[in-house]
C-alpha cells in the first residue's frame, strides 16, 4: 500500500519541533544580507506535528523488510544480524558529540579506537598498513587503485594503463578502474568459475597495473590459484588487489597477505556487522603492503610517545573524504571485533557451513553450476523453464527476502544465496522448503507473485520513461 | 562458538552430515594458502565488558562541551524523534532496495529526501545521497566534465572548503584558483576551458557569495555552475537553482545528523532535469504496480555500476541511506519555518558574538562581508586562545594557521556560552 507523502499530511503553520527562544537580539536577515541573496519563495517542505511525523515514518518502516524482520540471504551483501551493542557504542555521547576538527589532544579516545581497529584489520589480513578513511566498499576499491596509480607515477613508470577484472567481478570493479583512468579489461574463467590462470598469464604485461580479484569470487568459490595469480602479476611488476566484499568467508581461515595480495578493502558493514541502513552508510577500510603504505589516503592514526596522532602518509594520494571516514561505523566494527576476538574464525566457519548446507539441500532440484565446496554463499540456477526473477518474487510470498539475482553475469538466471552465520538451521530448512516448493509451482502462478507483499510487481519502465523523482 | 550464531553441537552434526563432510575443517579443503593457528586478537569480551571499554575511551574525548568549531560540520540541535525512526530495524537492517515490493518504505523515504533537496536547492532532480559533502563536490566536478565533454577542470576560490578541494584533487580533477578578496570570490575572469565553476555559499569563511555572478561566469565560457550550499542556509537564502546554478551539492549533516567525529554524514546532489542522466548514484522514481497502485522504484539504473560497469557515471554503490533518512525526518519535523528559525537563531547569535568580540577590540578578518553564522577572527596566537577556552570548558574555533580562527555559532549555543567565550578570549589577550 502506498502511503501519502509526508508533505500531504501537513497544513501550513504546523510545527513538529520547538526550538529554544531568542536569548539575544534577533537580527533581521534582510538588513544583514544583500536583498537579492534572500529567498523569494519558501521551500515547499512538509509542515507536520511530531506525532504525525513519527506515525508516518513508522508506518513506512513497516513497508520495509530488514534482517530484523525477515531472512535476507542477499548474495555478496552479508546480511548478518546487527548486534545492538554496536548501536549503543555509537550513541555514546563522548563519541557522538565529538567534532572532527577538535584537536588531537581532545580526541584521544576516538583515535585509540581507530588505531586499534587498524591493528585488528592488519592482523586479519596479514597486511601491515591500514586506512579507515574510505566511506564504502566502492570507495575502498577506488582508494586502492588510486594508490597503485600513484605508486607507478612515483616510480616513473608511465606505461601502466590497464586493470584486469574477472568476468565475475562486481560492477564496482570495472567502474572503479575507469574512474581511476585505467582501461578495464576482462579475464575469463576456468571450469571452476575461477580466474583462468593461463589466459591471465597471456594477458599480463608491462601495461598491467593490477588485477582486481574477489576471493571467494562471486560464484561463491575460493580462488584456489590465488598464489599463482599473484606470482604472475608480481613477475610483471603489477599488483594484486582483493575486493573484500566476501571476507566473511576468510576470517581466521585465509589471510590476504599469505596469498600475495598487495592491497584489499574490507566492508565493515558486511563482515563486521555494522548495519546496512537501507543502502549505507558503509565503511570501506583498506589494508596494504609496506610498498603501498606511503600512498594511503590522509589521514591515518599513529601511536606516538605523547599519544595518538592523525598523520598524512608521506606520498599520500590525498583525502578521499572531508574527515576521518565513517567513524560511527568504525566504532561499531571495532566493538564487534572486540566481542569476538579470535572467535571471528567461528563466524566464518558457521557462514560457510550454512551456505554449504543450503547447497546440499537445493542441489538436485536447483542446478548448482559449480557444484563443489562453496564458501559463504552458493550460486544456483532454477530448474529448467523457471526464471530467477519469478522464484525471487515467489520467495517474498513465503516471507523470505530474495537472494541476489542475475549476478554474477556469467551464469544465466543466477541466484546468489548468502545465508550468513547468524541464521539457525530451522530458518535455513524453512527457506529450502520454500525454494523446493517454488521449483514445483506452476509458472503462471509464479509470474503473479508477489501477492502478499506491500505491492505487486512494479512497472520499472514507466518510472524511467515518465521520470518523477520528487513531489 | 561465536556470539551471534545459533548452532548447537546437534545442529552441527546434522548439517555436516547433510553436506557430506566430517568436520568444519573439511569445508576449507579448497582454501590455499590456509591460515593456521589463531588470529592474534584480544580475547573476546562480553557485551557488558566491551561497552565498559567504550565508555572508558569516551571519557578520553572532550565531548559534551560547547563547540565553536564548524568548517563543514555543525553542532546543531537534533530532535529526539530522529533516533527513534532511524533505530527502526526495518530501516536500520535493510539494504539497497533491489526488491522494491518489500522496500517501499525505504524507497518512499528516498523519494521524500530527493524532494526535500529539490525544494531547498530549487533544482528539479536529486539523487539518494553520496558519501559526504566533499564527495558530492568531487562527483559534481566529474559530472561537469561529462556534461561539457571537457577534461575535468574546475575553477574554485579560497571560499571553497579546503577539505572539499583536496578531495576534488584526489579524484584527478584539475583545479584553477579564482581571486578571493575581502571575503568573497571574484568571478569576473574565468578560464575558458574549465568544465565547471564552483561557488560555495555561505563560503568557507561563512560569507554569503554571489551565486548569480558565478552562474553567469560559468555560462559565459559554456561551463556549468556548481553551487555548494549548507542546506540550513537554503531555508533563508535564495535557492541556487533560482540563481542560475546547474548543480547544487553539499553536506546534510546539519540536518539532524550527530557530529560523530566526522561521519557518517550524507552528501546531497541536485541538478536540472536535462542533466539527470549524468547524475551519479541511486535515484528513486514514482511508478505503479500491476494493480495500478502508486509505488516507488530505483530508476534510470543504466547510469550505475552494476548495469553499466566500466562505463558507469560513478563506481558508487552503497551511499548514506540511513543518514539521509535522518535529514528527511529533520526536514519534516522542522518544516520550512523551523529550518528558517534555526538559520535566524544561529545568525543572531553569531552576530551577537561578533559584535561583542569587536567591542572588546578583537578584529574580524572580513568585517564588511555579509555572513550568516560563521566568521574569521584575528588572533596573534590562536593556539593560546583555544587553550584558554578549553581550560574554561569551551571548544574554540578552527585554527586557520595564518593568525585567524574560524568561529561557528549554532542555535545550540546559549547567550551564557557566548558571553563566556568573549570573557575568556578577552582575558587571554
Amino acid at each position: 500500500m502506498p502511503f501519502n507523502l509526508i508533505r500531504d499530511k501537513g497544513r501550513e503553520g504546523r510545527r513538529g519541533y520547538t526550538l529554544p527562544g531568542f536569548d539575544v537580539e534577533k537580527i533581521e536577515l534582510s538588513t544583514a544580507l544583500p536583498e537579492k541573496a534572500l529567498r523569494s519563495e519558501k521551500p515547499h517542505l512538509a509542515e507536520v506535528d511530531e506525532p504525525t511525523a513519527i506515525r508516518h515514518y513508522t508506518n513506512l518502516s513497516r513497508q520495509n523488510w530488514g534482517i530484523d524482520t525477515n531472512f535476507y540471504p542477499l548474495g555478496s551483501c552479508t546480511m548478518k544480524h546487527n548486534p545492538r551493542a554496536n548501536e549503543q557504542a555509537a550513541a555514546t555521547p563522548g563519541f557522538a558529540g565529538l567534532h572532527p576538527h577538535q584537536p588531537e589532544e581532545q580526541t584521544q579516545g576516538a583515535l585509540q579506537v581507530m588505531h586499534e581497529l587498524q591493528g585488528f584489520l592488519a592482523e586479519i589480513s596479514g597486511l601491515p598498513a591500514v586506512s579507515l578513511q574510505p566511506m564504502a566498499g566502492a570507495q575502498g576499491e577506488l582508494t586502492s587503485i588510486l594508490m597503485i596509480r600513484k605508486f607507478f607515477e612515483d616510480a616513473g613508470d608511465h606505461g601502466r594503463t590497464t586493470v584486469i577484472v574477472p568476468e565475475t567481478a562486481h560492477g564496482t570493479n570495472p567502474a572503479t578502474a575507469s574512474m581511476a583512468s585505467f582501461k578495464a579489461v576482462e579475464v575469463g574463467l576456468d571450469e571452476h568459475g575461477c580466474v583462468d590462470v593461463d589466459e591471465l598469464r597471456a594477458m599480463v604485461d608491462e601495461t598491467t597495473a593490477a588485477l582486481m580479484i574477489t576471493n571467494p569470487n562471486t560464484c561463491g568459490v575460493f580462488e584456489r590459484n590465488i598464489k599463482e595469480i599473484s606470482d604472475v602479476l608480481h613477475e610483471a611488476g603489477a599488483f594484486l588487489y582483493m575486493d573484500g566484499a566476501n571476507m566473511n568467508a576468510n576470517l581466521g581461515r585465509m589471510r590476504a597477505a599469505d596469498a600475495g595480495v598487495d592491497v584489499m578493502h574490507f566492508n565493515l558493514h558486511k563482515t563486521f556487522s555494522t548495519p546496512h541502513g537501507g543502502g549505507g552508510p558503509g565503511s570501506g577500510a583498506i589494508a596494504c603492503s609496506d610498498a603501498l603504505a606511503p600512498f594511503r589516503p590522509d589521514p591515518v592514526v599513529e601511536k606516538r610517545a605523547d599519544g595518538f596522532a592523525l598523520v598524512r602518509p608521506e606520498k599520500s594520494i590525498g583525502r578521499m573524504a572531508a574527515f576521518h571516514g565513517n567513524f560511527g561505523q568504525i566504532l561499531r566494527a571495532w566493538n564487534y571485533i572486540k566481542m569476538h576476538g579470535p572467535e571471528l574464525k567461528d563466524v566464518t566457519d558457521m557462514a560457510v557451513l550454512n551456505a554449504n548446507y543450503v547447497r546440499a539441500k537445493l542441489g538436485g532440484t536447483y542446478r548448482v553450476p559449480y557444484d563443489e565446496l562453496c564458501k559463504h554463499e552458493v550460486l544456483v540456477q532454477p530448474p529448467k523453464g523457471k526464471k530467477a526473477l519469478d522464484i525471487a518474487k515467489g520467495l517474498i510470498d513465503h516471507g523470505f527476502h530474495p537472494p541476489t539475482i542475475y549476478f554474477p553475469l556469467v551464469v544465466k538466471e543466477a541466484m546468489l544465496i548468502e545465508p550468513t552465520e547468524t541464521e539457525s538451521k530451522e530458518t535455513l530448512d524453512d527457506f529450502v522448503g520454500a525454494m523446493l516448493e517454488l521449483a514445483e509451482t506452476e509458472p503462471e502462478e509464479l509470474e503473479a507473485a508477489p501477492t502478499h507483499a506491500p505491492t505487486r510487481r512494479l512497472d520499472e519502465t514507466r518510472a524511467a520513461r515518465q521520470l518523477k523523482a520528487r513531489w | 562458538m561465536a556470539r551471534f550464531t545459533p548452532h548447537t553441537e546437534a545442529d552441527l552434526e546434522e548439517m555436516l552430515g547433510a553436506i557430506g563432510v566430517e568436520s568444519l575443517d573439511d569445508l576449507f579443503a579448497d582454501v590455499s594458502p590456509k591460515h593456521e593457528g589463531e588470529l592474534k586478537l584480544p580475547p573476546p569480551l562480553s557485551e557488558h565488558e566491551a561497552l565498559a571499554d567504550v565508555n572508558e575511551l569516551a571519557k578520553r574525548n572532550a565531548a559534551g562541551l560547547p563547540v565553536f568549531v564548524g568548517a563543514g560540520a555543525y553542532d546543531r540541535i537534533i530532535p529526539s524523534a530522529i533516533s527513534a525512526i532511524i533505530g527502526r530495524g526495518e530501516f536500520l537492517t535493510s539494504y539497497t532496495p533491489y526488491q522494491p515490493e518489500v522496500s517501499q518504505g525505504h524507497l518512499q523515504v528516498v523519494f521524500e529526501f530527493q524532494s526535500v533537496i529539490s525544494e531547498l536547492t530549487g533544482l528539479e532532480v536529486s539523487n539518494a545521497s553520496v558519501y559526504d559533502g566533499s564527495n558530492a563536490v568531487a562527483e559534481a566536478a566529474l559530472m561537469t566534465a561529462r556534461l561539457t565533454k571537457r577534461d575535468p577542470k574546475v575553477a574554485v576560490s579560497k571560499g571553497l572548503n579546503p577539505r572539499y578541494r583536496e578531495v576534488v584533487e584526489t579524484y584527478g580533477v584539475e583545479v584553477v584558483e579564482l581571486p578571493f578578496d575581502g571575503g568573497t570570490t571574484d568571478f569576473s575572469e574565468v578560464p575558458e576551458d574549465v568544465s565547471g565553476v564552483f561557488v560555495q555559499s555561505p563560503n568557507f569563511y561563512g560569507i554569503v557569495e554571489d551565486v548569480e555572478a558565478a552562474s553567469k561566469a560559468a555560462h559565459g565560457v559554456e561551463a556549468l555552475c556548481v553551487a555548494v550550499c549548507d542546506p540550513i542556509s537554503l531555508a533563508v537564502l535564495e535557492s541556487p537553482g533560482a540563481l542560475g546554478a546547474d548543480v547544487a551539492v553539499g553536506e546534510t549533516q546539519p540536518m539532524g545528523i550527530p557530529l560523530t567525529y566526522g561521519g557518517p554524514y550524507a552528501g546531497y546532489m541536485a541538478t536540472k532535469k536535462e542533466f539527470v542522466r549524468q547524475l551519479p548514484g541511486r535515484i528513486a522514481g514514482e511508478t505503479i504496480d500491476e494493480e495500478g497502485r502508486l509505488a516507488y522504484v530505483l530508476t534510470l539504473r543504466g547510469r550505475e555500476q552494476d548495469i553499466r560497469r566500466a562505463k558507469a557515471n560513478s563506481n558508487i554503490c552503497t551511499n548514506q541511506a540511513l543518514t539521509a533518512l535522518s535529514a528527511t525526518v529533520y526536514a519534516a519535523l522542522l518544516g520550512p519555518e523551523g529550518m528558517s528559525e534555526v538559520a535566524e537563531l544561529s545568525a543572531s547569535k553569531a552576530h551577537y558574538l561578533a559584535d561583542r568580540l569587536q567591542a572588546s577590540g578583537i578584529w574580524l578578518r572580513y568585517p564588511d562581508a555579509p555572513f550568516l553564522w560563521e566568521f574569521a577572527v584575528e588572533f596573534d596566537d590562536v593556539e593560546q586562545v583555544n587553550a584558554a577556552l578549553l581550560e574554561s570548558g569551551i571548544v574554540g574555533g578552527l585554527d586557520l594557521g595564518d593568525g585567524a580562527m574560524l568561529v561557528a555559532v549554532t542555535e545550540k549555543r546559549t547567550k551564557k556560552e557566548l558571553d563566556a567565550f568573549v570573557e575568556v578570549v578577552a582575558n587571554a589577550l
